[in-house]
């Protein structure tokens, strides 16, 4: 239903708006600007700050008639009240008369500076928030021209508390708004930073531990009116006018936040431009303006440092050793030639769309297999009933369903997490289908818990409840099945109008998440829950651009260990999986041809006989396709790595150095698409394009069906998003910077549904009388290659540990922090490693976080012994 | 641990809130906390949030905002005398300075024996009784009104005396 | 208006021994009002009794008791009845009186409340100095708890009530009813926006009727007698007795139960035996330290002391926390001690309460130690006004109104204190302590 529209003038413009929008909101719209500290457009208001004082008047009614008023000459009669009022608080009402450029509401303003500024200290020099600080921007523009506070009796506050490592607080600058104390308990859902004292002593302190703990801490940083709070990674590192913008997307999960890398040359790095901080972009069907710490922190990986491949690596007697591209080329279209079917080519979703597709290409005219590397299936299922194009967390709400099942959502994709909930409190049915708790059961109507093992049985009796042809259920999940929670749950996704599911991997791995999506696959098609907008499956990837592989034909080995072991020929792309599981050691047994591209000499590049050395993201062009099948460019921040002084064109302001164009010669790390039409190129392949990611866009456009019709301009068109940011205005939304350079577009559905209704596997899965099972899981701070570059978050990463119950561990006699030794049943390896004692955990469960170095890739039968 | 020592007082308490709403309890439950010691420390304050469900940083918070929680030791008693205008007006700045004087202490400070804290507080709503002060220690708080110098040292005596006969008793168990 | 002297209906234990004891309380009519209203009447009958007695809120604002009553929300339930026991305000010690010594009163008057608006739980925030009263209220309602006047099925009604006591723990601000709620939740005790009021969105966001104790303590009283019966007394638009607080500069300090209009004089000369030592009255603060002062001259000790009168003086009735300053005290001095108060209790969430109050704490701590100049005593007057009208909640816009009518109205003893007069000092003036 449309909301009713109310009209009013502000400053003389005629406004009109629905009804209940706040005059603050209203003013925004027209482009009149009401100076706001506390108000944020993302919260409620709370009217603290006293900032946006306006003077009001609303039509006079006549009492007995209930008629306005009019004036002599017709108009209404408008009566102001005799005080300021907030425009923050204050929602619209027909016929007002909002002033907010009169001497009264100036003189407002400018007492409400003055009273900011006899605490506020007069660092702007050597501030970090200086040049983008909204109470330095007002001042200049309302604020009084000289202070008429003692300067001996400001109040001196220390100026360097660390809320734990990653954020500082500097006591002094702060305003008291709370924007960052509301973000943390409304938004973040953790609050664990508050206010303490009171009046002019009030501050924010942190009694969390770690301190500030919370993955959404840097989002403070750029709510924050001043620079009360900085980030450890950025504070003191630069000025941000000397910084330049280049439009970027995340690439640590299938969320597919956009970003802004901030840029600056710099003499100590040789001249080189050099990322200086990650900061959130705009994308109101994505990331909203927020990103996860995990996001604007753990960038590093993509920098130049010093162990970066730089040149390609050829086996010689026995050892890696540097060559030329021409060397390296020559030698592996060489020994790939002919291979045919013996040729493997194992990538992973961290690759954009243009470097699959040329992989994809190359491995085909080959003859050989492109296998994805991942620990997650389902991607066929959700090519062809994922998220529908117009499908928005936003627009979910009262009429909607979200089950997420097989999830720890906010480690595994935590803007999902945070739209999700955020549909909740809007009034969707949240439906948590869980083996264990998890933080999104704190926001959920249903919230359900199946046995361990039982995911897809749990969605099968979702069906089960709801459809005529009912699927068999295992034993175990009886219990479940009867209940009414459960059979409310089905009642309540199949009568919303719309419906979404979000599937992960918690606590599985390929064949059970296979049968999972399948599972749900069906619960969507018995409740026509797909191929319209705000309905569909999304897959909870472990990497950012899985779904696009598999939009691209790349899938997964059911058995990856024994296809690799089996293979002539491996080309192996960011992926690593020798340091994910040992066990792959075995197909590295000498006898093969390995040819590793990565930015690192991984675990896996070492075994290689040819390392291709790839540029990261941040040096070049690409795009990802998100969960939910968004196709999002992503922009060049840095020059990439090489010998030869590059040709740069100057940058605009906010604007991402150029690329120089393709040299004659190469030298230095090079694209991941490129390197393999390189290939093609010796291989006398025809059809690749190795010059810009655009050209191989529009070749993988026109071969692939979803991307029909997409092009690089297409992905960079933008429209007016609500609420505006990153304008001058900077106290209204923040320091997230406005989207200019493209939201993207979301792929057409494949229209295949045919073989969706057959049933998956659900067997029967008991957790054993002895011994246990160890179960991954996914954590947001993994020990993953790409993170651990990031040495401000080691804190927060850990060492390796895995989690047990209560009772397991009072079983074991361990308490947190004890350690055990777990050897696993099969191999019959062991290894020494931490407890968390987690007391809503059964007996017999191990969680294995992944990427922690233990070969857990699914329920994987072990044995436990206390080791002190 | 507050939970095993004062069990039934904290199923008390909660229960006079909605199941709900627990958080309402943590004023109550910072006062448990403050009785034996007279300030909450970080452990206390963390197994309160476990009991509310709420985080510690929340439960410090209360603890800044309110001025009858401490979050460091000072005195066993803390003498607070109201040296607000209708007090003043009867002279209960004088009071204060003098009883801090023949204390050996000035205003916020506690006496050399760490038992005795005198501090001004704001109005303790008995204006026709000044001066007066209210004593708190962990046990709660009582008022001391129509005071003098001469009868504040006496009951000062009297909280001493008392305070050496529950040493003496607690180091013969 | 009469000069005989009424009965005691609020401090009825001053003519009535052990009125504290239930048995005694309900010797004396004690809760034949609630159980009146519970067997006999609709709860919106109730309301409309109150309404019609004219009664308006005791705790300083005034506001119309009944009507308050009949804003509850229907369509939102639960409700809940707070009594708001957090008198805090400089020279107010009513409520304590009452809660001590006709505590039944007082428990029947929330009794009552909850009744017409039909909640089933009320809970007495207190100040959390009243630590004691609040252990002897907990044995009170124990005491109507056993003698089945709280508890389920009052009366061999539906109808069911429970009383709780919770202590606050050392702020002003919590008299402020929605900082009241938010500290009631656990929260910082910081006001709320308003609107939504607390009968559509109170305690718990539940539809909520907070009422001061000596509002609540006239509740049964008015049920029993009838509004006309209350309406007799004191005027027309602030009918009813009221509680003063007389303190400061003053022969006996103390409450008086009074009715709504009685002037000041007959309160400070007659009631009040005068000011100590024959010396001369100076001023009048007719509503604790939020007041302005009230120049003590004859129009001013002849006005009456109702709601609509005090105003005509340029200040308000307030909670009537009457403080008596004579000619010995140095008015840069008073403001200092009003200042320094409500700096310390304000509560940090607007800007220019709490940079004010911090601001003008500075300047008044100057001036009252003689180490200002002339342009201080200007610029105090300026950051004054600057606060006015732009606070969140009245602690602040009631953090000037001594600082503001005292440079008016006595603007040279700022004169002296600027050195501008040489006078020698005539009071103990011992700094403000923070």
């Amino acid at each position: 239903m449309m909301a009713k529209m109310v009209s009013l003038t502000i400053d003389g413009k005629h406004v009109e708006v629905p009804e209940g929008t706040l005059v603050v909101n209203a003013a925004k719209k027209v482009g009149v600007d009401i100076p706001v500290f506390c108000y944020h457009p993302k919260m409620e208001p709370v009217g603290m700050c006293r900032m946006c004082l306006v003077e009001i008047g609303r039509p006079m009614i006549d009492r007995a008639t209930g008629q306005p008023l009019r004036e002599e000459d017709g108009s209404l009669k408008i009566q102001f009240g005799p005080k300021l009022e907030t425009a923050c608080t204050t929602p619209v009402s027909e016929g007002m008369v909002v002033l907010g450029a009169t001497e009264k509401a100036k003189a407002g303003r400018e007492d409400n500076l003055e009273f900011l500024q006899t605490s506020h200290p007069l660092d702007c020099l050597i501030c970090d928030k200086g040049g983008e600080c909204p109470l330095q921007n007002l001042t200049m523009g309302f604020g009084p021209g000289e202070s008429r506070y003692l300067y001996d009796e400001k109040k001196h506050l220390a100026k360097h508390v660390p809320l734990g490592e990653l954020i500082y607080l500097d006591r002094e600058r702060c305003i008291q708004c709370g924007r960052c104390v509301r973000f943390q308990d409304l938004i973040a859902a953790d609050p664990v930073i508050g206010f303490s004292q009171r009046g002019r002593s009030l501050q924010i302190v942190t009694y969390s531990e770690p301190g500030f703990d919370s993955y959404w801490s840097g989002n403070t940083t750029d709510i924050c009116p001043v620079g009360a709070l900085t980030t450890t990674d950025f504070r003191f590192r630069a000025r941000p006018w000397e910084l330049r913008a280049a439009a970027s997307i995340c690439n640590h999960c299938p969320v597919g936040c956009n970003l802004t890398l901030n840029v600056r040359r710099e003499a100590v790095s040789g001249g080189k431009w050099v990322v200086k901080r990650v900061m959130p972009r705009q994308n109101e069907a994505v990331n909203e303006i927020w990103i996860c710490d995990k996001g604007r922190l753990g960038y590093h990986f993509g920098r130049q440092n010093a162990e970066r491949l730089k040149k390609p690596l050829v086996r010689k007697n026995g050892e890696l050793q540097s060559a030329t591209w021409e060397e390296a080329l020559e030698l592996v279209a060489e020994r790939f030639q002919g291979v045919g079917s013996g040729l493997i080519t194992l990538a992973s979703g961290r690759l954009s769309n243009e470097d699959l597709f040329n992989l994809g290409k190359l491995t085909q005219s080959l003859g050989g297999r492109s296998l994805l590397y991942t620990s997650m299936a389902g991607g066929d299922l959700t090519t062809q009933i994922g998220f529908a194009p117009g499908t928005n967390f936003a627009d979910m709400g009262k009429e909607s369903a979200i089950l997420v099942v097989g999830s720890d959502l906010e480690e595994e994709a935590p803007l999902w997490w945070l739209r999700v909930r955020q549909a909740a409190k809007r009034g969707a049915t949240l439906i948590v289908l869980n083996a264990r708790n998890t933080k999104l059961d704190r926001d959920a109507h249903y919230s359900l818990r199946f046995p361990f093992g039982m995911a897809a049985a749990a969605v099968l009796a979702l069906v089960n409840a709801l459809s005529p042809k009912r699927p068999e259920l295992p034993e175990s999940i009886q219990e479940l099945a009867r209940s009414n929670e459960l059979k409310g749950a089905a009642k309540a996704f199949a009568e919303a109008k719309d419906a979404v599911i979000l599937f992960g991997s918690d606590g599985m791995g390929l064949a059970e998440t296979q049968a999972l999506a399948q599972a749900c696959a069906n619960l969507l098609l018995t409740t026509d829950h797909f191929g319209r907008p705000n309905n569909g499956l999304l897959g909870v990837w472990p990497r950012a651009n899985d779904q696009g592989a598999w939009e691209l034909g790349w899938q997964p080995s059911m058995n990856l260990p024994a296809d690799l072991a089996q293979a002539q020929a491996l080309y192996i792309v960011a992926a690593d999986p020798v340091s994910d599981d040992p066990a792959y050691l075995n197909a590295f047994d000498g006898q093969k041809f390995v040819v590793v591209q990565d930015l690192y000499l991984s675990q896996t590049a070492r075994l290689a006989d040819v390392v291709f050395p790839a540029q990261s993201w941040m040096e070049r062009e690409g795009s990802y396709t998100s969960g939910e099948r968004r196709v999002q460019r992503y922009y060049p921040a840095l020059q990439p790595i090489a010998a030869l002084p590059p040709r740069v064109e100057s940058p605009g302001t906010r604007r991402a150095p150029l690329l120089t164009g393709l040299r004659a010669e190469l030298d230095g790390p090079q694209a991941d698409f490129a390197i393999p039409a390189y290939l093609a190129e010796k291989l006398g392949f025809e059809g690749f394009a190795h010059a810009s990611a655009s050209l191989v866009f529009a070749r993988l456009a026109a071969e692939t069906p979803s991307f029909s019709g997409l092009t690089y301009q297409k992905l960079a068109e933008v429209h007016e998003q609500w609420p505006i940011v990153g304008r001058a205005d900077m106290y209204y939304g923040g320091t997230a910077y406005e989207n200019t350079q493209g939201l993207g577009a979301q792929l057409a559905l494949a229209q295949n549904g045919a073989s969706l209704l057959s049933w998956p596997q659900a067997a029967d899965f008991k957790l054993p009388k002895l011994g246990g099972i160890a179960f991954p899981i996914t954590r947001l701070y993994d020990r993953g290659a790409t993170l651990m570059h990031s040495q401000l978050l080691h804190k927060r990463i850990g060492e390796p540990y895995i989690v047990l119950g209560e009772q397991e561990a009072n079983r074991l006699k361990i308490s947190q922090g004890g350690f055990v030794r777990l050897t696993f049943t099969e191999s019959q390896q062991s290894v020494v490693v931490q407890v968390k004692v987690d007391k809503n955990l059964p007996e017999r469960v191990v969680l294995a976080p992944r990427s922690f170095g233990l070969p857990v890739s699914g329920p994987t039968p072990v044995e436990l012994k206390s080791a002190g | 641990m507050l939970a095993e020592k004062y069990a039934q007082e904290i199923q008390t308490i909660l229960a006079k809130y909605p199941p709900d709403q627990r958080r309402s309890a943590v004023m109550p439950l910072l006062y448990l906390a403050q009785r034996d010691k007279m300030y909450v420390n970080r452990e206390d304050m963390a197994e309160i949030a476990e009991i509310l469900g709420i985080t510690p940083t929340e439960v410090a918070s209360i603890v800044g905002f309110y001025s009858l929680y401490y979050e460091e030791q000072k005195g066993k008693y803390h003498i607070q005398v109201c040296t607000d205008l209708p007090c003043a007006l009867r002279g209960a700045d004088r009071f204060m300075q003098e009883l801090c004087a023949r204390l050996n202490i000035r205003p916020g400070e506690t006496t050399a024996d760490g038992l005795i804290t005198v501090e001004p507080v704001m109005c303790l709503a008995a204006c026709d009784k000044a001066p007066m002060f209210q004593v708190q220690s962990g046990a709660g708080l009582s008022y001391y009104e129509n005071q003098t110098v001469e009868s504040a040292l006496a009951l000062i005596e009297q909280l001493r005396l008392d305070a050496a006969r529950k040493r003496g008793r607690d180091s013969h168990v | 208006m009469s000069k005989e002297k009424l009965p005691y209906f609020l401090l009825r234990h001053r003519e009535i021994p052990d009125l504290d004891n239930l048995e005694v309380y309900r010797r004396n009519g004690g809760f034949q009002a609630f159980e009146k209203a519970v067997t006999q009447m609709e709860p919106t009958a109730v309301t409309e009794v109150v309404k019609a007695s004219g009664l308006r809120g005791r705790g300083g604002a005034g506001f119309p008791t009944g009507l308050k009553w009949s804003f509850i929300d229907n369509k939102n339930w639960p409700h809940y009845v707070v009594a708001n026991a957090d008198e805090s305000e400089p020279g107010t010690f009513k409520d304590r009186e009452i809660m001590e010594g006709n505590p039944y009163q007082f428990l029947e008057g929330v009794a009552i409340c909850a009744y017409a608006v039909q909640a089933n739980a009320a809970y007495i925030y207190l100040r959390g100095e009243f630590w004691d009263l609040a252990a002897r209220l907990d044995q009170h309602i124990a005491a109507l708890e056993a003698a089945g006047l709280l508890g389920e099925n009052l009366f061999g009604t539906k109808y069911s009530l429970r009383i709780y006591t919770h202590l606050g723990a050392g702020a002003y601000i919590c008299g402020e009813e929605t900082a009241l709620l938010e500290s009631l939740e656990g929260k910082l005790g910081q006001p709320r926006l308003r609107p939504p009021f607390p009968p559509s969105y109170g305690l718990y966001g539940k539809p909520t009727i907070v009422n001061n104790v000596e509002t609540l303590t006239n509740v049964p009283l008015i049920i029993e007698k009838g509004a006309d019966w209350y309406r007799s007394m004191g005027t027309e638009k602030s009918p009813g007795v009221k509680i003063f607080s007389l303190s400061g500069c003053i022969n006996k300090p103390g409450n008086y139960e009074l009715p709504l209009g009685t002037t000041f004089r007959e309160l400070i000369f007659e009631h009040g035996g005068g000011i100590p030592q024959g010396r001369n009255i100076k001023a009048i603060m007719a509503a604790g330290a939020s007041s302005s002062l009230i120049v003590a001259d004859e129009r001013a000790l002849d006005t009456p002391m109702d709601y609509e009168s005090v105003p005509s003086v340029g200040a308000q009735l307030g909670s009537a926390s009457v403080i008596v300053i004579d000619d010995s005290v140095s008015i840069p001095w008073l403001i200092d001690k009003t200042t320094h108060f409500f700096r310390h209790e304000s509560c940090g969430k607007c800007t220019p309460c709490r940079e004010g109050t911090f601001w003008m704490s500075h300047l008044t701590e100057r001036i009252a130690n003689g180490r200002a100049r002339r342009e201080d005593v200007e610029l105090l007057y300026d950051v004054a006004s600057q606060i006015r009208g732009k606070c969140l909640c009245a602690l602040g816009e009631f953090s000037i109104e001594a600082v503001l009518s005292g440079i008016e109205r006595f603007r040279s003893d700022f004169d002296v204190a600027v050195g501008e007069i040489q006078v020698a000092a005539q009071v103990e003036q011992v700094p403000a302590s923070d």
